[in-house]
């Protein structure tokens, strides 16, 4: 019964790195669209949304996780917002404080936290139904996931948009250039590559399982007769 | 046993009486055969630029084709002539002296994203080379507004400075280079842009005869009309398309030229200027992004001309053609099923 004793295993770093690449919460799942279509035109931007979401999403899951037994479910999506909006307002304060400018660069997307698809989801579908380390654990490799996709946005959007990364120039002074990438069609454009690129790798991941287990069938008919 | 006639008396066919409906590659070859015209006029005004600029981009269209082809696996479809139509097409709404570099990333947006992505040739939405249009159009907003003059000195020896821009870096400056070439005095403005920001009229002989500073096919009406009545004499396109755009175009600026003469140009203005001619002729044609119903073509038509009227006066760009058919393609599906012809003996 191998399934049974993967459901029963209680703590292993699959938990945590699921949401780094299986069950990468926007390229496999497509969960968070908004921010990351929005905020991602700058590699600074994108690290501050995805800290941002690490933070609200642990702190979050986790006291949703805590309290799973005292939240009635007939309620149980109220409770969640309130607990989300909580952090959402400490994270807005926050950033205000420590830098305007990238305050002001996020715009209304830190209030839109609340909101955000990946939060609320992993609430609801993870954190009500497990106990507290295995949610912290799983919400950190989510939010690090969100993250990475964010970065791999926001490099590829700043890199050809402005010829920079982190705000230091990579090509020479004569770069032209690709304004279209700081815009919201390049979000889409961008996004829509990465995605490309994921699903033709799942692709030929799951293709050579298949061929490597026609070829131990096989084998094992050759065996039998 | 039956004995053949050398000389039959009575030629007798067997039905169906109709003949063969001409292939895709037919008609694409066709088209090719209607736009050389227009693309040698264009070499004609603009020199080596224009026709570099008309290599690069059906190259890198067929390479690109090409490379997913091959990436899926299926068999080739560059003899079927829709990328070369598509290089050539993006080519000719291309300013001549625009950077190689970037119309070769016009051709691989538009296959890639206008035709690839949906499936290739038949299941486009949009027209491709439009989409790679519109792309360069976003990405490099100086560079695709940047004119040069016709009848450039030294225009068959010499590529216009921008044209040969190193790639991903920025064109050089043409305007210096503009004022030493130009005959007469060039002020590096389409007429559209001319009419727009300095409400200064060019006559309507220059518009006709494509004498104008503008994209390197769109200059002249006459002759893009001229090659637009070959596909329509072989049946391979519908007349009532073109002329529903140019009439929608006629409505619209007519309006607006009633309402006030001083401020809004005269409808042939309108129709003579900018791409209009050209999208109205080969590009609004697409015969994939256009509706097929009787009614759905008018209707089709009138709306990229009136959008056209709209954008040009009241928009930020000088430009709306391109926008104007995209939309429309993007219509076109809704088109056809309001205006599905009743079926004879079918439900009232």
């Amino acid at each position: 019964m191998p399934e049974a004793t993967r459901s029963e295993t209680p703590m292993n770093l699959e938990i945590f790195t699921a949401g780094l690449w299986r069950e990468n919460p926007v390229f496999v799942m497509m969960l968070g669209l908004c921010p990351t279509l929005a905020v991602t035109n700058s590699v600074i931007n994108s690290l501050a949304m995805g800290a941002a979401s690490i933070f609200v999403l642990v702190c979050s899951n986790a006291l949703v996780s805590a309290l799973r037994h005292f939240i009635p479910r007939q309620i149980r999506i109220t409770t969640y917002i309130i607990i989300i909006a909580t952090f959402v307002t400490m994270v807005d304060y926050i950033i205000q404080s420590i830098s305007l400018d990238l305050y002001n660069a996020l715009g209304a997307f830190i209030q839109l936290i609340v909101v955000n698809c990946l939060i609320l989801g992993r609430a609801d579908a993870y954190a009500a139904k497990n106990p507290i380390t295995r949610t912290v654990l799983s919400a950190l490799g989510m939010g690090l996931g969100f993250t990475f996709a964010l970065v791999c946005l926001g490099g590829v959007r700043e890199l050809l948009g402005a010829g920079s990364l982190l705000g230091f120039q990579i090509f020479s002074s004569n770069y032209q250039p690709w304004v279209v990438m700081l815009l919201p069609p390049g979000g889409f454009i961008v996004l829509g590559c990465w995605l490309l690129l994921f699903n033709w790798l799942k692709q030929r991941k799951t293709s050579r399982l298949i061929a490597a287990e026609e070829a131990i069938d096989h084998s094992r008919q050759i065996e039998t007769t | 046993m039956a004995k053949h006639h050398p000389h039959p008396v009575v030629d007798l066919r067997t039905s169906p009486y109709i003949r063969r409906a001409p292939s895709v590659d037919q008609i694409m070859r066709n088209v090719v055969y209607a736009l050389l015209p227009v693309c040698a006029f264009s070499v004609y005004l603009f020199g080596i630029s224009a026709l570099a600029l008309m290599l690069v981009t059906t190259l890198s269209c067929l390479l690109s084709e090409q490379f997913f082809c091959w990436m899926a696996k299926k068999k080739s479809t560059l003899p079927d002539f829709s990328a070369v139509i598509t290089g050539l097409l993006l080519a000719l709404t291309l300013p001549p002296g625009f950077p190689l570099w970037m119309g070769a990333i016009a051709g691989i947006v538009g296959i890639s994203l206008g035709k690839i992505l949906f499936g290739g040739i038949g299941c486009n939405v949009f027209n491709p080379a439009l989409v790679g249009r519109a792309f360069v159009q976003a990405a490099f907003p100086v560079a695709i507004s940047t004119w040069t003059p016709t009848f450039a000195a030294n225009r068959f020896s010499e590529f216009i400075p921008s044209t040969l821009a190193l790639p991903f870096m920025t064109p050089a400056a043409t305007a210096e280079w503009s004022k030493t070439v130009a005959i007469d005095g060039f002020t590096g403005a389409t007429p559209l842009a001319l009419m727009k920001f300095e409400g200064v009229m060019v006559r309507t002989s220059d518009l006709f005869f494509g004498t104008t500073a503008g994209s390197a096919g769109e200059t002249s009406a006459l002759l893009i009309l001229l090659c637009g009545t070959y596909p329509v004499a072989r049946n391979m396109m519908d007349w009532r398309l073109p002329a529903s755009v140019i009439l929608g175009t006629a409505i619209c600026a007519e309006f607006f030229y009633l309402l006030d003469p001083a401020s809004y140009p005269t409808p042939l203005f309108m129709i003579l200027s900018g791409g209009l001619m050209l999208g109205a002729v080969f590009m609004a044609s697409d015969m994939v992004a256009s509706p097929v119903t009787p009614w759905g073509i008018v209707l089709y038509g009138l709306i990229i001309g009136l959008l056209t009227v709209l954008i040009r006066l009241f928009g930020g760009l000088t430009e709306g053609v391109m926008y104007a058919i995209l939309f429309a393609n993007a219509a076109s599906p809704l088109l056809e099923t309001f205006t599905q012809p009743k079926v004879f003996g079918g439900d009232k």
